[in-house]
């Protein structure tokens, strides 16, 4: 008995001796380094980027494969701690409290045959993230959408009771640490040994978004943003003294950070989808009509040569595509003289009617950009100026042949940046990427130039591992449905980009993610 | 002689048996002790495998082997760049075999066997950075076979018989390394069917130029195991007239196990039995892992294998009256090319080291007990073939360490 003992040790030494294990494991302390910096509580500042916000909206699997939330996880192997983010309820996204201002997140179509229809906002779930209901807690991720770089350092921008009237943000709502709280002292409280800070970007994005409807406050510089529409493009100044107090914030206790610049706004898909000249004379609704419609705006053409401005001539190709007409609210107004040259030939209502539709329309050119939210709306009928038309005495088939979006009615300011418009947002932006850059500099942040990269999907493409990763709407794997917001795999390749940064700055040597390992855009049919 | 028992136990235990690709080597306890080397040793019953044409030089009129090896496998995985790892959940396969032979005549024998060359069985975690080649997956193959063998001489013999095969297999991966449903959950397909069967055959022929001295050479057939509607389930699919919808259909595959030559020799001198087997596989049939789904979708993996070797040395020793002792050594060359290393059969070039004994309760009844080691280097591999959700070819690979271990025992009868 006892020698079998024996040879069961021998057995089980055996079986203990067979696992493999490798030369160099890289589970062994040494393999990964955080440099000079310390990964053990790292908090995340930013806006919809930075929150993991995709297709139109927030939700979970959105918010795991935010950049921070990617970043934790190669963090945690040189120290890093824990990282939790404020989780919205499901996949879905939007809030259930008000489904119609935050309604659920786009998924992509597909028709019977396999062929993508397009986006769609998904329908098989109603939202049930109520911004009312306050998690009780920070977190790590303190990104919030919709955050202008003044936002985070305005108190009550968390007060649930400011959301309705826009003074406050119901995604700081859900985690503020009181009502009166902000985003950057909530961050500050946590005590971070490490900040990422991604802000700036829709002080100038929500003016292009909205078509530059917005007012430009570099143009007469105001220094208040509290005067400031939802709108406008931030003063640089402003943006300037910000952004150096949330720094200062941030690092007051010797945290080391990394700092992300501000990418080009008009080379992301949603305004550089839709054509300038998307009018096809083989469009069986719109070619037919090509001979009325230059028949009539021969008529208007004969105006604006008498008038002195042949150049807004409007006419459409009957070979090829034609550019939309446009409202350019930059062009001298000549409502008056055009209601004056038409009148003999119309009378005078329709003459005034038509003066003010063109007193300041013209032909799109290939340095205008129209919005994503435009191509519903090219061809089809405005029922508003329908209604208006109509009102003044119009029948309905004439009404209806003066309101097509961007064929007869020229397309409002809110569906296109002009060059004037794009001028003022490359301006301010390139003033707020120098602020950043020389805020890094001198306080020895590291930094990620991310508007790099982004004009290199933008222009040619990121090779990745098996692909590709471009600009392109839907098909380049870097944006998502929404056409603004990255999609997990562009996520993935902004974790590489801060950990190049960190590695430069702080000597961190961190392994990196595969962007091939994340997905792009979410399929479903699932949209009533 | 205690000491030497121990000895044998601990050499074979620290230098440690697999084959490559999905063939596994563990087809009696004897000869497993040896290196599995067995086609010129006239020994026991396990010839049926070996070489049938040597069971018509047993001397005894009945002889069964019967055995059982418990194969421990792990593999692990890991890439530095992207700071993964990974392990396989240490999975045991309990292969068996059972052999008998029976004297007719001085000229003639017939013989029985049951046993599993083939078979793989690997589990890694689930959603793992591989998971869109493999996630688990098991496969069997059990060997039927009855045997005749001829006396033509006393210097030569010959034998062989049909084999009949009935296999299955279990195997679930990822769709993609991407592709999720609404929720997140990643989209997978598991395919599993039984009962899959076909016939092929094998043939030996022993020569021996002196009494202590045999040649002998065998040859068993491919066969090709045919899937013809076996269950495939689709799981996660996002809900899209682009994706495959979930739930149940079915697939075809097929799935070849691959011919295998052996030629080999033994030598006895005094308490001494020295033995050589050359095995050639011929993998270059799998060429590719093609499934073909009822839904209308499909999946193609190469392969490519190319044709392998395996050299294997056995040495027994007479210590008693009761006591034999077996020890032995093979290299094992894998079928796996550059950059088609995929993880559901991770394997490349090994070295196998066993060690056994032979226990006599019985002049007629014997305990035999086997156990073998088989060490992979250390490799930086890759499967470059895989195709990605758009299309695209994309890789996979890192550094990969497997070993196995199986202890087995088994039961020799005479009469």
């Amino acid at each position: 008995m006892r020698k079998n003992i024996k040879y069961l040790v021998i057995l089980a030494l055996g079986i203990i001796a067979c696992e493999p294990e490798f030369d160099n494991p890289i589970d062994e302390a040494g393999t990964y380094t955080s440099g000079e910096a310390d990964f053990s509580n790292y908090v995340a500042l930013g806006n919809s980027l930075t929150a993991g916000f995709a297709d139109g909206a927030l939700y979970i699997t959105g918010q795991e494969n935010s950049y921070p939330n990617i970043l934790s996880k190669q963090f945690a192997f040189a120290g890093g701690g824990d990282f939790t983010q404020p989780l919205m309820s499901d996949n879905t996204g939007g809030f259930s409290n008000d489904p119609v201002t935050f309604p659920p997140r786009f998924v992509l179509v597909f028709d019977a045959d396999g062929k993508p229809v397009g986006p769609a906002t998904y329908t098989g779930a109603v939202p049930s993230t109520d911004f009312t209901n306050n998690l009780a807690s920070s977190f790590n991720n303190m990104g919030v959408p919709g955050a202008k770089s003044f936002h985070l350092a305005a108190p009550g921008y968390g007060n649930v009771a400011g959301v309705s009237s826009g003074s406050a943000n119901p995604y700081f709502a859900r985690f503020a640490s009181s009502t009166t709280a902000t985003v950057v002292g909530d961050a500050v409280a946590q005590n971070p040994t490490f900040f990422s800070l991604w802000i700036g970007n829709n002080d100038i994005l929500s003016y292009a978004t909205s078509g530059g409807v917005g007012a430009d406050h570099n143009e007469v510089p105001n220094p208040d943003p509290s005067t400031y529409g939802p709108n406008d493009i931030t003063n640089t100044t402003v943006f300037a003294g910000v952004y150096s107090q949330l720094i200062d914030a941030l690092t007051a206790n010797g945290a080391k950070g990394v700092l992300l610049n501000l990418p080009s706004v008009t080379s992301i898909p949603f305004f550089t989808t839709v054509p300038y000249a998307p009018l096809s004379p083989l469009n069986p609704d719109f070619g037919p009509q090509i001979p009325t419609l230059n028949a009539t705006y021969a008529g208007l053409n004969l105006a604006f040569a008498g008038i002195g401005v042949p150049e807004r001539a409007i006419e459409f190709s009957t070979t090829g595509p034609s550019a939309v007409v446009i409202k350019d609210e930059s062009l001298e107004d000549k409502t008056a003289q055009l209601t004056a040259a038409l009148t003999p030939t119309f009378g005078a209502l329709k003459a005034a009617l038509f003066g003010a539709q063109y007193g300041q329309a013209r032909q799109a050119t290939a340095e205008d950009l129209l919005v994503l939210t435009s191509s519903s709306i090219i061809g089809k009928v405005n029922e508003a100026r329908f209604a208006e038309l109509v009102g003044l005495g119009l029948s309905q088939e004439e009404a209806g042949q003066l309101a097509v979006n961007g064929v007869s009615f020229p397309l409002e300011d809110k569906y296109v940046l002009i060059p004037a418009e794009q001028t003022a947002i490359e301006n301010a932006r390139t003033g707020f990427n120098a602020t950043i850059a020389g805020l890094a500099t001198a306080k020895g942040l590291a930094f990620y130039d991310a508007a790099a990269d982004l004009a290199q999907a933008a222009n040619g493409g990121i090779p990745i591992d098996g692909g590709i990763i471009t600009s392109e709407f839907v098909r380049g794997g870097g944006f998502s449905l929404d056409g603004v917001h990255p999609t997990p795999r562009a996520h993935a390749l902004i974790t590489n980009g801060v950990l190049d940064a960190i590695k430069a700055t702080y000597g961190a040597n961190l392994p990196r993610v595969n962007p091939a390992d994340y997905g792009t855009v979410t399929l479903s049919n699932d949209v009533n | 002689m205690r000491k030497l028992l121990l000895f044998i136990l601990f050499v074979s235990v620290t230098l440690v048996t697999y084959a490559g690709g999905y063939r596994v080597s563990v087809q009696g306890q004897r000869a497993i002790a040896m290196g599995h080397t067995g086609v010129a040793v006239v020994n026991s019953a396990e010839l049926v495998f070996f070489n049938p044409a040597g069971l018509v030089y047993l001397e005894n009129k009945l002889n069964v082997s019967v055995g059982v090896s418990g194969v421990f496998t792990d593999v692990i995985y890991q890439n530095k760049e992207f700071g993964t790892s990974s392990e396989t959940d240490s999975s045991v396969g309990t292969p068996l075999n059972l052999y008998g032979s029976y004297k007719v005549n001085d000229w003639m024998s017939i013989g029985l066997g049951v046993y599993t060359p083939f078979g793989s069985e690997v589990e890694w975690p689930t959603n793992w950075s591989g998971s869109h080649l493999v996630n688990n997956i098991e496969l069997a193959a059990i060997y039927i076979q009855p045997v005749v063998s001829f006396k033509i001489s006393d210097q030569f013999s010959i034998g062989g018989g049909p084999i009949y095969v009935t296999g299955s297999v279990n195997f679930n991966r990822n769709a993609s390394r991407t592709t999720t449903d609404l929720e997140g959950n990643r989209s997978n397909i598991t395919v599993e069917d039984s009962g899959v069967t076909n016939w092929g055959w094998s043939i030996g022929a022993m020569f021996n130029p002196a009494e202590n001295f045999h040649i002998g050479f065998n040859y068993r057939s491919e066969i090709i195991m045919e899937v013809e509607g076996g269950e495939a389930t689709f799981s996660n699919f996002p809900n899209s007239p682009a994706a495959p919808a979930n739930g149940t259909t079915t697939f075809n595959a097929e799935l070849p196990l691959p011919a295998e030559l052996t030629l080999g020799l033994s030598y006895e001198y005094k308490k001494w039995v020295f033995a050589f087997d050359y095995n050639r596989q011929f993998w270059d049939v799998y060429k590719s892992l093609d499934l073909t789904f009822g839904n209308g979708s499909s999946s193609v993996n190469p392969r490519n294998y190319k044709n392998s070797s395996v050299y294997r040395l056995g040495l027994q020793y007479q210590a008693t009256d009761k006591i034999t002792l077996r020890a032995g050594y093979y290299r094992d060359e894998t079928p796996v090319q550059s950059g088609y290393f995929a993880p559901e059969t991770p394997r490349n070039d090994s070295d196998g080291f066993t060690g056994g004994l032979s226990f006599a309760v019985t002049p007629k009844l014997a305990i035999d007990a086997s156990f073998f080691y088989l060490r992979f280097e250390e490799v930086d591999a890759s499967y470059d073939f895989g195709t990605n959700s758009t299309g695209g070819k994309e890789s996979f690979g890192g550094t990969y360490k497997s070993s196995a271990f199986a202890p087995g025992l088994g039961l020799t009868y005479k009469m």
